[in-house]
Parts: C-alpha cells; structure tokens; sequence
C-alpha cells in the first residue's frame, strides 16, 4: 500500500530522516516508536505532503505523494490540534471534513453515533467551539474526524497522549477493528510501547532518523523493545 | 538584580523572535516615523511661544497655551487609547519561579512610564519651558509648570491603561472611550461644563503657587495604584487559562447551497468572521469605511478634485475586500496543515474567498447611494470603482496573499493589530488604491470625467471577462509556495 523508497529529508545540510526501503502492506496496522527527534512527524509529514522531501519519494497506492494529489481522497490523517478548526462545534468540524470527503450529513452522523461511548459524552452536543475543549478531548475529535469518509490509510501521530486510561483502551479497540476487519492500514506512532505493541502486528524503531528495527509482533517484542529502549541489549 | 534580568528576557526575545528579520523593515519604517515627530514636537516647542503671540497678541503666552491644553489632553487621550498598548512580557512562565508578583507589576508599569508617547511631549514642552524662562519669566513658577504637563502626560498614560482594560471586555471596544472624550468635548463646546477653563485656571494656580503641584502629582499615585491592583489581579494563572467558553449559536447557513461546490468553503469563512475576535472587529470598522466618504464630500474643496472620487470609492466600497484580502491565506493559518492533507480543490478554496469579496463590494456600494446626495458625479465614479474593485483588486489581491507568511492569532483584537503584516501587505495597497486613482485622476484631467469612469469600468470588465484564467495563474501560485505557506504558518511569532 505504502512504500517508500531512498527516502531522506535534510534541513540546511542536517539530515533527519533517511529511509532507504520500507513498504507498508494493505490493511496493517503498523506501530512507529522513537525518541524525540527519531523522525517519527518528520516522516508522517512527507507521508502527507506538508514538507517536501530532500531524495526519494513515498508511493501510497501506486501514487507518488509529492507529484500528484490522487492519494488524498482515499487517505487521512490527525497529526495534532493544528488540524482543528478552533471556533467550529465538533459537530460542524465532523460535517466539514464530510462534505471534503463527499460524505453528507447522515453519513456522518451514522459514523460519529458509533463513538459515542469513544467520545464519553463529553463530545456531541455540548454547544461548545472546538478551541474550548480540553486537550484530551479535542484529541478524540481529531481521531474520530480522521475517520470520516471510510479511508483506506489512516495516520495518527502520538494518539494515546493526553487521552484518559478509559479512551486510550477504548481507542486500541478502534485501531484494531480498523485494521482487522476493515481492511485499513493504520499507521500510528507513539512513545507508549505498552499501546503499540498491543494495537499493532509490526513495530518499526526509528533512531536519529534511520530504521534500525523492525520487528513482527509478538509475546517477546516488549520486552525487547524495553530492552532496545534502556540501552540494556545485549548483541 | 531583577531588573537586569527582565531587560535580558525581553531583549532576547526582540532578538531571537522567529519574524525578527521580517519586521526589520517595518522597525526602520517606524524609527523614521518616530523621528519625524521629533522634529515636529521640537519645532513645536522652540516657535510655540513666538507663534502663540501671534495668535492672541493681546494676550500672555502661557495663559494662551493653558487654555487649549484641554483640547490636547482629549487628543492625547484618544490617541493612546488607539496606539498605545501596555507593555507585554509573558508572565506564565515568571510565575512559578520566585520573583514577586508585586515586582513584575511594578516593573511592568514603571517601563510604560517611560513610553514613546510620554517622551514626545517633553521635546516641546521643555524648549517651551526654557523660551519663557528667557523671556523672563520667573523660574520656579515655570519650572512648576514643566512639572505639572509631565505629571499630566504621566497622567494620561495610567488613565490610557484603566480605559483599556475596561473596554478590552466589550464587542465595540472603542466604543466607550469615543464615548467619553466626545461627551467632555461636547460640554465643553456647547459651554455646559467649560474643562478648557478648569484645566487652564488649574495650570495658572500651580503656576502662581506651585505648591498646588501635589494635586496631580496625588491623582497619578492615585491612578497608579489602581493601575496597579488591577494588574496584580490579573497576574494568576487562573485568569489566563481559564477561557470564557462562548455558547455556541449554530445556523446551518442554508443559502450557501446555491454556490454549489464552495457552499462548505462559504460557511467556514462566514463562521470564521462571525466567531473569532479579530474578524469580528474588522467587521465593525466597516461602518468607518462605509462613511470614509464623510470625511471629504462635505467639504467642497474636496467635490472639484475629480480623482479623489475614484480614491474614496475604491476605498469605501473595497474596505472588507482590502481588510479581509490582504490576509488569505492567513487567516486559516491556525488548520493550513489540515487543509493541505485533505481532498480539496484549491481552486475551491479560493473561489470561496473571491464570492465573498464580490458580495461585499455589491452590498458597500448599495449602502454607498446616499453619496448621490453630493452629487451624481459621486455615484457614477463610485459605480466604476466597484466594477474595478471586483475585476482588478479582488484578483490582485489574492494573488498577493500567496506571497503571504505570516501566521494569524484570531483571537486577539483587529484596530492596529500589526500582526500579520508584512511588507508585502503594504506594497499591494500601491496598485489597489494608487493605481485606479492615478488612472482615472490622469484620464480625467486629459480626456474628461466619462472616459476616466470608462477606463476603469472597462478594466474591472475586462477582469470579469478573464476571471477563469486568472483563477487558473493564482491558483497555481498558491500551489507553487504550499510547502513554504506551511512552513510559515506552524511557527509560532
């Protein structure tokens, strides 16, 4: 579904991100763990078209990302509450985003009503702007909104953070029922190794912006990932 | 000790401000200005005695000048309130930390003392001060008098601060100090309250008894400590972070479904000015464009310079498309990101923004008829001013903003908010304004007042004709510098 070939992307002569070959299979949910300044953003913003990059290309769908726009319809994205729009309701954001990706009103409706329990009743009908919310909940509105429009790729950057103990188990249940039974490949990144090994089949490590693992989940992958993490590894 | 470190923090933060070398140009723009006013003060000061001689021969000097300070305090109160701003040091982080409150406050205030519009004052009343004393006046009585204007001036600026924070609560901001410097003007005019005799007998008191110097000096402490516990107040953390949270009043804007495509487009940009600050009270100053014209028509010297017909309808029935123009894609700053992830067409996009331009040049010209009551001439110009307005300006002007980087805060206030603005926005007002005034002022002054209204109306048709291509080139530009606009746009100024 996504590949992503020769990649890099350097600013004034610093490289932080390199990428040689990673490819990304239909309708897998696929986990990105890193430090500060691993790449992690840097990389789902070349996923996404926002910055250009320095070699290479990402193909999401047989498109080239940063050549043609075709591959927007079909994916989606909440990176952070700079995709908000701060003085619309939820639900005026929800119906927005729908009408950009061709979905009407019930159709949204239908698709939000199924996250209530997501949204804790601290969503919908609150007769509140966007800007207002807390930022755990701005979060859930910005998840739910990346979903609208049923879309083949879905990339959420660090969506466990500021969210509750009761959303963030509720959201891996979303993220897994995504990939799983509908098909959709999930890329999420996270510094929660606990969230990502639950929620996704494949765990790729970024350090300094290179990939130095990338491992196929499984009982033995947190505690490797912990001992990768604390620098306690043996070779 | 404490001092030395606020200095540091602010100098750094002047310094190391990500639009630092941006806004480079407009510093020098306003050191020019500030220097001008200099002068102007100090010309002021040095010929007012000779000059107020001459205006009142009979009269002594200082009595003349006493009897229109009143007249200056109005002016000075008035144009603070517009300019001035209380000195701004981000707080939030000083709070934890062990500085006293009352020292921040203090220093705060201290520095708003020492403002340009308070230095100003002294380049003329001190070059006043020392012709009188050559013409031999006694010293301690016009040193009493020195004293007495810089604690009035201080005056102002704490009374500026108590105004503002005020009125910075309301929708119509402006709106009380307008209030009240037109009421005390207007009893003073109309002789039912005379302030100018009051402050100039209260003037010549101290100067006869300077002893009398303590009553202003008592209402500045006075109006400092107000100022004061005001500003203390204030510093909490629970007054910046907790938020009024707006109810919300939702329409669903039905009738932006007759625009077809750019219906969703057309809501978001009437919630956005209808929902946030600084929208908001650019749609009031609109009443100020609207009746620009006010200021010149009545004035009959103004009805025979033809071409500034053409100046004043560009200008009145163009206001939001200038106000509002120059700042695509800004004010969507806040989400660009978003709106470059997700399927749009960009041409949508600012389709949207063009029929809302469009719109509100019809409706200004509407509500601009009434100009035919200064004359027929009047409307005609007006007329091809809004035809050039919708061919010309509103494609300039988008086309402008693509060379826009400059993030946008909606929620702070729009009189004199700079922010967002750039070189470029002052550039672009050259061929909205210049432009189709020199064009008609020239045709009319070589052919006659038909061709020049012809002229311009075939330019805006002309526009009209070409708006597809046009839309097509701007389009294009828009799309050339997105990695740039996105860049621009997540840095915080």
């Amino acid at each position: 579904m996504i590949h992503t070939k020769d990649l890099s992307k350097a600013y004034s002569g610093k490289r932080v991100l390199k990428i040689d070959e990673l490819g990304i299979p239909k309708g897998q949910s696929f986990g990105l763990v890193g430090n500060n300044g691993a790449g992690k953003t840097t990389y789902f913003s070349l996923l996404l078209d926002l910055i250009k990059p320095t070699t290479g290309n990402i193909t999401n769908n047989s498109v080239v990302v940063d050549q043609s726009e075709d591959w927007k319809p079909f994916t989606s994205a909440f990176i952070d509450e700079s995709f908000l729009i701060g003085y619309l309701t939820p639900e005026e954001y929800f119906y927005f985003i729908g009408e950009l990706r061709g979905e009407n009103k019930a159709d949204v409706d239908s698709l939000v009503a199924q996250f209530e329990d997501f949204f804790h009743g601290e969503i919908l009908g609150q007769k509140k702007y966007l800007r207002d919310l807390s930022k755990g909940n701005q979060k859930k509105a910005g998840i739910v909104a990346a979903l609208i429009g049923s879309p083949d790729v879905i990339i959420l950057d660090e969506p466990f953070a500021n969210l509750d103990p009761t959303t963030q188990i509720r959201l891996k249940g979303i993220i897994k029922d995504l990939a799983e039974k509908q098909g959709v490949t999930v890329l999420v990144s996270s510094h929660d190794l606990m969230h990502v090994t639950d929620v996704c089949e494949r765990i790729v490590v970024l350090e300094k912006g290179e990939v130095v693992k990338d491992l196929e989940t499984n009982e033995a992958t947190l505690k490797e990932l912990e001992a990768h993490f604390s620098g306690s590894e043996q070779v | 000790m404490k001092l030395k470190h606020f200095l540091n923090l602010e100098w750094k933060q002047f310094f190391r401000s990500a639009s630092f070398g941006k806004s480079i140009a407009i510093n020098i723009l306003m050191a020019f200005l500030a220097l001008y006013f200099i002068g102007i003060f100090l010309f002021i000061g040095i010929f007012l005695y000779k000059i107020l001689g001459k205006v009142n021969p009979d009269q002594d000097a200082l009595t003349t000048l006493n009897s229109f300070l009143f007249f200056y305090i109005l002016f000075d109160v008035a144009i603070r309130f517009f300019f001035q701003k209380l000195p701004v040091m981000s707080v939030k982080p000083l709070l934890p930390l062990p500085v006293k409150r009352s020292k921040v406050v203090n220093y705060v205030l201290r520095k708003s003392a020492f403002s340009f519009f308070n230095i100003l004052p002294l380049f003329a009343f001190i070059p006043f001060s020392i012709t009188l004393i050559v013409n031999d006046y006694p010293v301690t009585s016009v040193l009493a008098w020195l004293l007495t204007a810089i604690v009035v001036v201080q005056i102002i600026n704490f009374l500026n601060f108590i105004l503002e924070s005020f009125s910075s609560e309301r929708e119509l901001s402006f709106l009380p100090v307008i209030v009240l410097v037109g009421s005390l003007f207007a009893l003073n005019y109309f002789n039912v309250i005379s302030f100018s005799d009051l402050i100039a007998q209260g003037f010549t008191a101290i100067y006869n008894n300077p002893i009398f110097v303590l009553i202003p000096i008592v209402v500045l402490v006075g109006l400092y400590v107000i100022n004061f516990k005001q500003l203390k107040a204030k510093l909490y953390l629970d007054s910046s972070l907790k938020t009024k949270v707006a109810v919300v009043n939702a329409s669903n804007m039905e009738w932006t479904k007759r625009f077809g495509d750019i219906a969703p487009f057309m809501q978001l940009d009437l919630k956005l000015i209808w929902r946030n600050k600084r929208t908001k009270s650019m749609t009031m100053l609109l009443a100020i464009g609207l009746l620009y014209g006010l200021f010149f028509y009545p004035q009959p010297i103004y009805r025979d310079m033809e071409f500034m017909f053409a100046f004043i309808g560009v200008f009145s029935t163009g206001f939001f498309l200038i106000n509002f123009g120059q700042f695509i894609p800004a004010w969507d700053s806040g989400y660009y990101k978003m709106l470059m992830s997700q399927n749009i067409k960009y041409e949508q996009y600012l389709r949207s923004k063009f029929v809302l331009m469009i719109m509100s040049v019809v409706i200004l010209f509407v509500l601009g008829i009434p100009y035919v009551y200064f004359g027929w001439k009047i409307l005609i110009a007006h007329f091809a001013t809004a035809i050039y307005n919708i061919g010309v300006n509103s494609h300039v002007i988008l086309y402008g903003g693509s060379f826009n980087r400059k993030k946008i805060d909606l929620d702070k206030k729009a009189a004199f908010n700079y922010q967002g603005t750039g070189a470029v926005q002052w550039i672009i007002g050259i061929p909205l304004m210049i432009l189709p005034m020199a064009l008609f002022g020239l045709t009319n002054w070589l052919v006659g007042f038909e061709a020049a209204v012809g002229l311009l109306i075939a330019l805006g048709v002309l526009g009209i004709v070409l708006h597809k291509k046009l839309m097509t080139l701007i389009t294009k530009k828009y799309l050339d510098s997105k990695y740039k606009m996105i860049d621009a746009f997540s840095q915080d100024t």
